[in-house]
């Protein structure tokens, strides 16, 4: 049981993240290219922000109040541009034209086209630094908005991310949040094998900043911990999501084959048929893990 | 009879190369980096452990809480500078130009110039003109690196009183922004009073013809405009005629000036510190292919490392010196006459 969530908004938010996965996966088809696992298993967190954590306006994104979210790994942005449409920053229809030739909604996204989106990502180990330089301008302006910044447990290879968690640490900023989504997997194979980064925890530690760990799936937890993190006095905090590539649908979840894949061109020894890849997956999606009937529920 | 322009308002005996005045543009970039945080709270400073050398530290002596120590990590640099111009600040970004923006390209391409936020990025010791610290010091390929970049604008200042009045520039220009600068002493040629605007190249020499039709016209950015201006006045004995342009902004280029000297001269000869290719020279040669193609030569690096040794030693035997602008002078008017 959540500190700070009652069990109405719990449910309410899980709906939402469920409506977030089909948007996402009838997105991904229509684009015919884009990321699965990843965006999926991060529904759940980008649903907790936009409708409980951030501070936003969808109508108007350069409110001065507002706190910033910085997508440092912008290959997941699917699922940020599902929640920002569900949100009302964009119409729904739009997220068909994901990776179309004009859209707003560009594969790696870009601060210069979608008013909302707070800084351009995608090449890998970057974001922090920016939300770092966010953070430090408003403390040394006196402000008290608040700066989050999601980024990938691969992305932790990059030196320019320890970099930033470096500066974080010396200039304690108290106002800035990491998201680590840490769900193991990057394009190669397991992280582990790749480039092990454990003790992850111990090495944020190392650099001054708070640690927590989280099951990236329970709202009620992330929510009681970003909470936790405003709390935390002279440091940063990150925290730790612990999250399935591909949650919402059992057959594809921690298979790192479909982290760069959208359905239709993904692995075929569950999904057999290419062509109805997006549907089937669909159909297996409306229960949750059998969970939820239907979406309407 | 001086052939200097006089509009360009230079310094009186400019080739009296005994008692001219030696600065480094590093430090006219400082003395403009304390006048534009002097101007406007919004400047910040951001250093890469290196905030003596590139005479960031006479702004943080002053504004200390407005100067961010980093330490050695340059794609950091560029990053966090990304965020703070993002929120609403104007912040400099300062290293040797071999790191910054040479380690740190992808960051600045991605974070600054395609998020199109107005970072101003300090390549300081810039050139071969580094000296002793050899190849790995001196950065020669800065000028081509940035201005790829849409969005970018770029800047090489030819003393150390265009340094100062370049980085007040580009401090408002609200547009992402690379200054080139020297680590050695140079030649201080112009003075406070010589128009300065970016994006505006300024004529420093005229033709002695009536016509104002000059044989050769020289295009240049950097501290070699100095062994340009001395090129031409000893050309001028050889009767041979030509024009000096200081081509400060590499990008946006001057077209309409840089057209209009190569209509009437109908030669050009390329001056600057820095790879042949990409750099000053080749924004000619791609402008002046389009509008009004003309034999060109091109002063530089010709495609190699640089190496230690003295800086001006350096800048004669890398083909840079007085004799091979105009050996380049020479051997394009030939080529004007076939």
């Amino acid at each position: 049981m959540s500190h700070y969530l009652h069990d109405e908004k719990v449910k309410e938010l899980e709906l939402i993240a469920n409506k977030a996965r089909e948007l996402l996966i009838e997105e991904l088809v229509a684009a015919g290219s884009g990321h699965t696992a990843g965006p999926l298993g991060m529904a759940d967190i980008f649903t907790a922000l936009y409708f409980h954590v951030l501070k936003h306006d969808p109508k108007n994104p350069k409110w001065e109040e507002r706190d910033w979210l910085f997508l440092s790994n912008g290959h997941i942005t699917p699922i940020r541009y599902v929640s920002m449409a569900q949100a009302g920053y964009f119409p729904i229809e739009e997220l068909k034209t994901l990776r179309k030739f004009g859209t707003r909604l560009q594969g790696h996204p870009e601060r210069e086209r979608l008013p909302g989106v707070e800084s351009t990502s995608g090449p890998l180990g970057s974001g922090l630094s920016q939300a770092a330089g966010v953070a430090h301008a408003m403390r040394m302006d006196g402000k008290k908005n608040r700066v989050y910044c999601i980024m990938s447990d691969g992305e932790h290879d990059a030196g320019n991310l320890w970099e930033a968690i470096m500066f974080a640490g010396k200039y304690r900023l108290s106002n800035l949040t990491g998201i680590i989504d840490r769900n193991n997997i990057q394009i190669d194979g397991m992280t582990e094998d790749i480039m092990p980064l454990e003790s992850l925890r111990a090495k944020y530690e190392a650099f001054n900043w708070h640690v927590l760990e989280v099951d990236g799936h329970n709202t009620e937890r992330f929510v009681d911990a970003i909470e936790e993190a405003k709390a935390v006095y002279e440091k940063p905090t990150v925290l730790i999501a612990h999250t399935i590539p591909g949650k919402g649908i059992p057959e594809i979840e921690f298979d790192y084959r479909w982290h760069g894949n959208p359905p239709g061109s993904g692995p075929t020894d569950v999904f057999k048929d290419k062509a109805t890849q997006g549907r089937d997956m669909l159909a297996k999606l409306r229960t949750l893990g059998g969970k939820i009937k239907s979406e309407h529920e | 009879m001086s052939m200097l322009n006089k509009g360009a308002k230079l310094i009186d005996n400019l080739l009296d190369v005994k008692n001219i005045q030696m600065v480094p543009t590093r430090d006219g970039f400082g003395k403009g980096l304390v006048e534009a945080g002097e101007k406007d709270q919004r400047v910040v400073a951001l250093c890469a452990d290196l905030s003596e050398s590139t005479r960031f530290h006479w702004f943080a002596q002053k504004f200390p809480e407005r100067f961010i120590q980093m330490g050695v990590a340059e794609q950091n640099l560029a990053t966090v500078a990304s965020g703070m111009a993002n929120y609403g600040k104007i912040p400099f970004i300062g290293s040797y130009a071999a790191f910054s923006p040479g380690r740190n390209n992808e960051q600045i391409r991605t974070t600054i110039s395609l998020n199109n936020i107005p970072v101003k990025v300090i390549g300081c010791h810039a050139g071969v003109s580094v000296g002793p610290d050899g190849a790995t010091h001196q950065q020669i390929e800065d000028i081509a690196l940035m201005r790829v970049q849409p969005n970018m604008t770029v800047v090489v200042p030819c003393d150390a009183v265009e340094a100062q009045k370049a980085t007040v520039a580009i401090a408002f220009n609200n547009k992402p922004s690379y200054l080139r600068l020297g680590r050695e002493k140079s030649w201080v040629f112009t003075t406070p009073d010589t128009p300065f605007e970016v994006g505006k190249a300024e004529i420093l020499r005229v033709s002695s013809a009536s016509s104002g039709q000059a044989d050769v016209v020289i295009i240049g950015c950097g501290i070699l405009l100095y062994n340009a201006l001395a090129a031409a006045e000893e050309l001028a004995k050889e009767q041979i005629d030509c024009m000096v342009i200081n081509s400060h902004t590499v990008k946006p280029l001057d077209e309409k000036t840089i057209i209009e000297v190569a209509k009437k001269c109908g030669a050009v000869v390329s001056v600057e510190e820095h790879q042949v290719n990409g750099g000053l020279g080749s924004a000619i040669a791609e402008c002046l292919a389009k509008n009004h193609p003309v034999p060109q030569e091109f002063i530089g690096v010709q495609d190699r490392f640089g190496e230690s040794g003295d800086p001006f030693e350096l800048i004669e035997v890398l083909g840079m010196g007085v004799g091979s602008i105009k050996e380049a002078v020479k051997k394009v008017f030939k080529r004007k006459n076939k």
